[in-house]
């Protein structure tokens, strides 16, 4: 093959290939890692508000976390019996290993119930109004992830 | 090669058709629900009931009514409903019984298509559901239906929506459990159409797995769709042998 067609050819997959990193890159989550059971620093550098991740947790439409756990409140009319009681959670986690629990429980069980809260990758039939879009934001698991750790009585 | 697959093959052919005990959602009701579906004068499915009756003895604009083809229907269709979803003979379809009676509708009284969760279509499949009341569910779930079945059971088992959960972590894992005010059952399904408090109405089973679907942020199938149809099929094999409790109560 002479080099000139080899070179065009090369040149429209390079094309493909940057669109399909920016095609990824628009619909991308912030990144973070993962270090043992740990995400250790913030999504995005958020800085997390207790009063707004105790009213996430709460609320039926963003968190609905209470539809699986009991929460912190015993006030609180029907809470779950699913998932571990959440008082006490910031005694027995670090903010590092709650967060990974939140953003994605299935990296430590495969099996888990507990919903992958900031995660699109390998996710089957969402309704369309949450195609594309991790259950909780950034800067939401922060604010969630700050509550939880304030949760230190047992 | 073939051989591993014989052999498993013949393991699934001869697993008991329900391996595990599984109870209707009716025992799942507080003490206090359960009393009120179990009375009559108190269960208000039971007015759908009536209404089937009436309709089902009405003759329409052309044709006959149902009761011209299906006579005695206490004693004639008693134990119909539990054999459905079934594969329709002449067109290898999966119908359940809403979309037998929608068939005979069209094709028997040329009458349009009441349409699912019409109060008519809905009346009619609680009235006939009714007549199999006690009756042992016994879809089949082989030969035709059997392609049907493993779809139904493979959509039960695989994780969807945006809570990434299949209907077997909660109908199975969680059993007995608390979502928020709800006691998860078994997913059984056998008493509907139900009237769910939460509707205050009597709904189809399809409306149903449409709130679970929504429940987990899954895209919610049509009324009737080939997923639902599927599902339910399996949800019927699953259950089988339990009875036939429709008009039942939900929350
Ligand atoms: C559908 C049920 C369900 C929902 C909804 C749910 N969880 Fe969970 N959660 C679980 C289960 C089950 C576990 C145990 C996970 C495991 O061991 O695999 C768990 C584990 C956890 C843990 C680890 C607790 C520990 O002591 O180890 C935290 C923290 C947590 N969930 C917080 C939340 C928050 C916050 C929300 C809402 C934003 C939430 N969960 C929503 C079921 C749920
Ligand atoms: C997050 C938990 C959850 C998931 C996932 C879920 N359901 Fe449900 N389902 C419930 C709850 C709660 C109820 C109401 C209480 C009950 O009867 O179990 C219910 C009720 C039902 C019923 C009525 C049971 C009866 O006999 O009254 C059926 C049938 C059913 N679900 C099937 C399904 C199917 C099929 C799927 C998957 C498409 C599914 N569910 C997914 C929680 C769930």
């Amino acid at each position: 093959m002479p080099t000139s067609r080899r070179r065009e050819r090369f040149a429209s997959r390079a094309g493909t290939i940057v669109l399909a990193l920016l095609a990824t890159q628009a619909g991308a989550l912030e990144s973070y890692r993962v270090v043992a059971d740990t995400i250790t620093a913030p999504l995005g550098g958020k800085i997390g508000n207790v009063a707004r991740g105790a009213a996430l947790v709460r609320d039926r439409e963003r968190g609905n976390c209470l539809i699986c756990h009991h929460g912190d409140d015993p006030a609180e009319p029907f809470q779950g019996s699913i998932g571990p009681p959440l008082r006490g959670v910031g005694a027995r986690l670090d903010t590092g290993q709650i967060r990974l629990r939140l953003v994605d429980m299935s990296r430590l069980n495969p099996e888990t119930v507990m919903p992958p809260y900031f995660r699109i990758e390998n996710m089957r039939d969402v309704a369309p109004a949450y195609r594309g879009q991790p259950a909780l934001s950034a800067q939401e698991i922060e604010d969630v992830v700050s509550y939880l750790a304030s949760l230190k009585a047992q | 090669m073939r051989l591993p697959l014989l052999l498993i093959g013949l393991f699934v052919a001869l697993a008991p058709a329900g391996a595990e005990e599984i109870a209707s959602g009716s025992s799942f009701l507080s003490p206090e629900m359960r009393r009120q579906q179990d009375d009559p004068n108190r269960n208000p499915a039971w007015f759908w009931v009536d209404q089937g009756k009436e309709l089902f003895a009405q003759k329409p604009a052309t044709g006959q009514a149902c009761l011209g083809c299906h006579a005695d229907p206490a004693t004639s269709l008693r134990g119909a409903a539990v054999r459905y979803p079934q594969v329709d003979g002449a067109s290898g379809k999966l119908l359940n019984l809403e979309g037998r009676i929608e068939q005979c509708r069209v094709e028997r009284q040329q009458q349009p298509a009441f349409g699912y969760e019409s109060a008519e279509l809905l009346s009619l499949t609680t009235y006939l559901a009714s007549l199999s009341r006690g009756q042992p569910m016994s879809v089949r779930t082989d030969g035709p239906a059997q392609a049907y079945y493993e779809a139904g059971k493979a959509f039960y088992e695989r994780r969807q929506g945006q809570l990434n959960l299949s209907c077997k972590q909660c109908h199975d894992g969680l059993v007995g459990q608390k979502l928020r005010g709800d006691t998860i059952s078994y997913g059984a399904g056998t008493g509907y159409p139900a009237y769910r408090l939460e509707w205050n109405s009597v709904g189809s089973l399809h409306r149903r797995l449409r709130a679970c679907s929504l429940g987990v942020r899954a895209s919610q199938f049509d009324y009737g769709s080939p997923e639902y149809l599927a599902l339910e099929l399996y949800l019927a094999g699953r259950a089988k042998g339990l009875p036939g409790e429709t008009p039942a109560m939900r929350r």
